[in-house]
């Protein structure tokens, strides 16, 4: 890419595009220490999640600002405005995914999932490590510009709502052999459904880097994912 | 690239490019050009300087024959008729196809003169006809208001802005199909220039327009088709709304995002 004649210009985008990539690594690590919290029921690991959401959210309000500063002053063009368009769309969309890893780390401070034992957590473990890799994807590929791996993450969004769909099922015949494990079962049933919803936004991501990239919207028009969730939960 | 990109929509060409070189004596500064003008559209032509794109205005209304050595060849159709061809009247074409410059041109006279000479010109109309002619083209042109208890005032005396929407009224007053407008905003102040392109956005509804502009923000403010001009050649052309936010041609993006050269 060639740079621009005014090089502070260049700068702007670039302070803009590394505190994506900030904002990016926080929001995954969030994600990854709220779904610990959960599992090993660490009540110290959840609090700093809940902590943690308060810096991505000051975060996002940055991203905004400079933007918005960006668009002000330098009246963006073409490749320049889809950039900084992008950055203020994935800065919501990892806002979102933080709130949700928060609510996850709010759920691990109110039930005492050890009591349960492990085999409720295998389905959770797997579909957060799913989730963490899409993360994880998403965030390389908008490091990279890569249209390529935005379209895999796009492609892999399927095995989390699958995953999803079977653990919603599991945690349903647990409910169902004892009442007494409704509350909790409840509890993971959300934390399922929020992981399920962070590989939701990083398939939003995924378009926007699309759109970045080719200054097309994103062509494949897909089946929207709640649609066949709310199909399969009623099944 | 030199086919347009947006050829295959229903809009009706006022004028047609095609193949169009023009030369300043041996030098060639327009390689092989083609282009639609679409009918009450605004074209924006942008594009570094001496890149051709006031030569292509100037062809228009062939005002270039007023210079020696300076040749068009190829075709640009108005209406489906060459104006490059010898036989064109061209007071007749002009009429037709009216152009602004970039800095304000008044004729030393009067407000009133200015636009009723251009009329007397072309057409035999009696006293109250021209009055009503001139009060309708500075209406249309956002400027009666401010001129009509001084009409006998000098052209001159007027700010720059007001004196370029003189111009303008004094281009519309003869009732052309085409306007040209090069650089009209240039020299003008921010609240002139909105003025100016608040009129051109009026002026759309009857009028094919076709506007040269240095300002990029211009020219995805009031135009409906945008052309990249570069080293006399036709980059890019299509929907301004494509050009400025997804253009085809990594020139093109490097222009306007400001990373040219």
């Amino acid at each position: 890419m060639k740079q621009h004649t005014v090089t502070a210009f260049d700068e702007d985008l670039s302070a803009l595009a590394s505190a994506i990539a900030t904002m990016g690594g926080l929001a995954e690590q969030l994600v990854a220490q709220s779904v610990q919290a959960l599992l090993k029921s660490d009540p110290e690991l959840a609090q700093q999640c809940i902590t943690a959401d308060k810096k991505i959210d000051e975060l996002e309000r940055q991203i905004e600002e400079r933007a918005i500063t960006i668009i002000a002053r330098r009246q963006p063009m073409a490749q320049d405005l889809r950039e900084i368009i992008a950055a203020l769309r994935i800065a919501t969309d990892l806002e979102r995914v933080a709130d949700l890893g928060k609510n996850i780390a709010r759920r691990a401070l109110a039930i005492d999932a050890q009591k349960f034992g492990q085999r409720l957590f295998v389905g959770i473990e797997h579909l957060s490590a799913l989730g963490l890799e899409q993360m994880k994807l998403v965030l390389d590929s908008y490091a990279a510009r890569d249209v390529a791996k935005a379209r895999e993450v796009w492609a892999k969004d399927d095995d989390i709502d699958a995953v999803y769909t079977s653990l919603f099922r599991e945690l349903l015949t647990y409910m169902m052999e004892d009442p007494r494990n409704i509350g909790m079962c409840t509890h993971l049933l959300f934390c399922a459904k929020n992981i399920e919803r962070i590989g939701d936004h990083a398939t939003n991501i995924a378009e926007t880097i699309c759109y970045l990239v080719t200054g097309e919207p994103f062509d494949e028009a897909r089946q929207s994912s709640t649609t066949r969730l709310t199909q399969a939960e009623q099944a | 690239m030199n086919a347009p990109m947006v050829e295959a929509k229903a809009l009706a060409k006022k004028i047609a490019v095609s193949n169009l070189e023009f030369y300043y004596g041996d030098s060639k500064a327009l390689k092989s050009i083609n282009l639609p003008l679409y009918e009450k559209k605004v074209t924006a032509f942008i594009g570094p300087s001496g890149c051709g794109k006031s030569t292509l205005l100037r062809i228009f209304n062939r005002i270039y024959d007023l210079y020696p050595r300076q040749r068009a060849e190829g075709e640009v159709l108005l209406d489906g008729k060459n104006i490059l061809d010898p036989s064109v009247d061209v007071n007749l074409l002009r009429s037709r196809v009216g152009m602004v410059f970039q800095k304000p041109t008044p004729f030393p006279m009067s407000i009133y003169e200015n636009i009723a000479f251009g009329l007397r010109l072309y057409e035999k109309l009696g006293r109250s006809e021209i009055d009503a002619r001139v009060e309708a083209a500075l209406s249309r042109a956002a400027l009666w208001t401010e001129v009509k208890d001084k009409l006998n005032a000098s052209g001159l005396s007027l700010s720059g802005g007001q004196q370029q929407r003189l111009c303008i009224a004094r281009t519309i007053a003869v009732q052309p199909e085409v306007v040209l407008l090069d650089e009209p905003a240039s020299a003008l102040d921010p609240i002139s220039t909105s003025k100016i392109e608040e009129l051109i956005d009026e002026l759309k509804a009857d009028y094919t327009i076709a506007i040269v502009t240095h300002n990029m923000q211009q020219a995805a403010r009031v135009s409906d088709y945008t052309a990249f001009m570069y080293l006399g050649e036709l980059v890019e052309f299509d929907e301004t709304s494509r050009i400025f936010t997804a253009p085809r041609d990594q020139r093109t993006q490097d222009y306007i995002t400001g990373r040219f050269g």
